[in-house]
């Protein structure tokens, strides 16, 4: 851990993370009631600092002995504000869903914080947890899996109300479950109905329409398109716009489809093996990148536009990424850079407002963890 | 660094005295599948056709029949409870479907090869890679063992495999998803095949990869000039590598079109719709266009177009009459090369 600490020093307060309001509460109660107040628009909601989370590597089957570790997630910090939109974007297996599931709490995080309202979450239990857990909902990526195929609709969308009962008595349940229903967008009278007479669009809706159960402030959205038909996800996009609107949720979108996060986001953040490469809204990103991977990412989105093939310049990364077991030393990238130098072998680079940019009132200026950071416009090349 | 330029060189025809017969072309396509619940009819009388050099992009929904054409012309189907109750398949102008099962299996594999999309499940967990690549030399050219397994390094280093000669023994899990996909591409290349046909390969992978891996595939085309067929439903990719398209809707194909054309001004509803839900920089905070409504469902099809239930623009004909694959021309009455569209309102929907 002491190793950690050292290569991810705090970052200074920055248009991306502000200062944490760290609410001390003595007792269960007062964390309910920190919990349960409401929060400004534009305040922050969620405060991740320095968030780790580390997967021991075992060999032996009765004495288990720790050989490493899957650094999945290591130090991470971002905010979440009231009533946007942070999209999180990156390749499979640079740990997107692993900060989905330490938000929720679902995975215990190995070090660092998550600040709901200045509640540490990580280190809450009992009744307090379970009051942030209403409030913060999740939306699966395959709507064939994460419903049940033995239970109807009603009884899905209905489940969280057996857990939280204080939201929906148990007599006007059924009522809200068809309240639900009608929200997004399906016939109320499909309440008897099993997943699988839906199709998959339809079985997402569900998905959502169950994260909504509970009248959360945050639902965190784990690839919630991807598995769509084209022709069906502008559908369920548009609805998620229509409920943030309505509820006036905060989303964090978590999917590898460049063009959808750029519509439905504020902020983005572009994470490479376990931490930020880059962050900023999300003109900042598309039309400003500045850390080469971004760059790279963005490069290889094929754009649905034949006329832009003849003349795009296209940063082709070769190889893949290397694994979490064993990550480079320095910057992560820099095995696939093509800017590496020896100084990137050496040096984490921080996720900062870089040097050169400093004070540039532009959005240029936006935090970029790279030694050598400098803008490219890669969407809209020559 | 690469810039993607394919247009540039139009490759010449593979075959000297090719007399204009295309590669391959299909003809009025019919599959049916028995089921339980009725009869779907998955294809209903597709007709395209590919020359060598020459990428066609079938684009389309999953049901729309895209890859029940593909593994028709790979004669892959599973018969019953597929059944072709009608059409041609003509490759270098003989009808496959007339064949004997002995003539189709010595043109599979080594005249028609096939990229599948999931290379974890397509690829033999229990066989080295090595042994997979070189079964198609030990099959089809009688290699020894020996030979075939320097044929399998060989066409690994083709792929850009890293440190082929050592990773010949290993086996599919120990490959990343990009590297299977690969192996998926060397093997359909291993006989240097007329025609490739490609069913969504690169939809499992990350988009850095996705981009190697049509890059390797586009180069690979060029080198052969080969012919290749390139199922999708991803609107970019196609936009990327198609010269010609043809979109695919509950079975029919709905619109033909070249490239750049298709993009600038499709012809039919269906297609534009597409194009229109794709998010685009200067709709940011607006509502996406979304086609409403559903895929139909194959075993009860809409009468008339198969698409009036879900388009802006359906009239009483379209209800009643399935439209045609009508050419489509300028407004003028001007040919447009290549271009068709089954609706009754091309002309509204091209034209304004």
């Amino acid at each position: 851990m002491a190793e950690l600490k050292k290569t991810d020093e705090p970052v200074d307060a920055t248009p991306n993370v502000s200062e944490v309001d760290v609410v001390d509460a003595h007792s269960e109660e007062e964390a309910v009631a920190a919990i349960e107040a409401p929060v400004e628009r534009g305040e922050p909601i969620l405060q991740v600092r320095n968030l780790v989370k580390h997967f021991p590597l075992t060999t032996g089957i009765l004495f288990k002995r720790q050989v490493g570790a899957v650094k999945a997630v290591d130090g991470i910090s971002f905010d979440l504000y009231q009533g946007e939109t942070l999209g999180i974007v990156g390749e499979s297996g640079c740990g997107k869903s692993t900060v989905a599931k330490l938000l929720m709490n679902l995975e215990r995080a190995t070090a660092g914080e998550v600040f709901y309202k200045g509640q540490d979450i990580t280190k809450l239990s009992g009744r307090a947890l379970k009051a942030v857990r209403r409030n913060i909902q999740m939306v699966f990526q395959d709507p064939y899996t994460s419903l049940n195929p033995r239970m109807t609709v009603g009884d899905i969308i209905g489940e969280p109300f057996e857990i939280h009962p204080e939201v929906a008595p148990k007599g006007s349940r059924r009522q809200k479950v068809q309240e639900l229903l009608d929200v997004v967008g399906l016939n109320p009278e499909y309440i008897n109905r099993y997943p699988h007479q839906f199709s998959g669009g339809q079985r997402q809706r569900i998905g959502i329409a169950r994260g909504l159960a509970l009248n959360p402030e945050i639902i965190i959205c784990d690839e919630p398109v991807s598995a769509l038909d084209v022709s069906v996800q502008a559908q369920v996009i548009n609805l998620m716009e229509k409920l943030q609107d309505e509820f006036n949720l905060s989303y964090i979108f978590i999917a590898h489809d460049l063009s959808i996060v750029r519509h439905i986001s504020d902020r983005v953040g572009v994470m490479y093996l376990g931490k930020m490469a880059e962050i900023g809204t999300d003109t900042q990103i598309y039309d400003h990148p500045t850390h080469p991977y971004t760059q790279a990412l963005l490069s290889a989105v094929p754009v649905p536009d034949p006329d832009a093939r003849e003349g795009r310049e296209r940063v082709i990364l070769t190889g893949d990424v290397p694994s979490p077991a064993n990550p480079p030393s320095g910057c992560r990238f820099r095995t696939r850079c093509q800017k590496a130098q020896d100084k990137c072998a050496e040096e984490v680079p921080l996720l900062a407002v870089p040097e050169v940019f400093k004070g540039l009132d532009s959005p240029v200026a936006h935090e970029s963890a790279c030694h050598f950071a400098e803008e490219k416009d890669v969407v809209h090349a020559v | 660094m690469t810039i993607i330029d394919k247009t540039a060189d139009v490759p010449a025809p593979r075959e000297a005295g090719s007399d204009g017969v295309p590669l391959l072309e299909v003809r009025d396509l019919h599959v049916e599948f028995h089921t339980r619940e009725g009869t779907a009819r998955a294809v209903n009388g597709v007709n395209y056709s590919v020359s060598a050099g020459e990428t066609l992009a079938v684009l389309g929904e999953s049901g729309s029949g895209k890859s029940v054409t593909a593994q028709a012309i790979m004669g892959i189907l599973d018969m019953p409870p597929a059944t072709i109750p009608r059409g041609e398949i003509l490759f270098h102008g003989e009808d496959m479907l007339k064949m004997s099962g002995e003539e189709r299996r010595k043109i599979r594999g080594s005249r028609i090869a096939m990229i599948f999309q999931d290379a974890l499940s397509s690829l033999n967990p229990v066989l080295s890679v090595g042994y997979q690549l070189g079964e198609m030399f030990r099959v089809h050219r009688a290699l020894s063992r020996k030979e075939a397994k320097a044929k399998a390094i060989e066409l690994m280093d083709r792929v850009k495999i890293p440190a082929a000669a050592a990773r010949v023994g290993d086996y599919p899990h120990q490959f990343s998803g990009g590297m299977r996909q690969r192996i998926m591409i060397a093997m359909a290349l291993a006989l240097e095949p007329d025609l490739i046909i490609a069913d969504e390969p690169t939809t499992a992978l990350d988009v850095t990869v996705q981009a190697q891996v049509m890059e390797l595939l586009a180069d690979l085309q060029r080198e052969f000039n080969m012919g290749l067929i390139l199922i999708t439903h991803d609107l970019g990719v196609v936009a990327d590598v198609a010269d010609k398209i043809a979109v695919m809707y509950a079975g029919r194909i709905v619109e033909t079109a070249p490239v750049h054309e298709l993009y600038k001004r499709p012809a039919h509803p269906y297609t534009r719709g597409l194009l229109d839900s794709i998010p685009r920089l200067d709709q940011k905070g607006q509502e996406l266009y979304a086609i409403k409504g559903l895929p139909p469902n194959l075993t009860s099809t809409p009468p008339g177009c198969a698409f009036n239930p879900r388009c802006p623009k359906a009239q009483d004909i379209c209800r009643t009459d399935i439209p045609q694959l009508f050419p489509v021309t300028e407004r003028d009455g001007g040919e447009l090369a290549g271009r068709g569209s089954a609706c009754h309102f091309w002309k509204e929907t091209i034209h304004g």
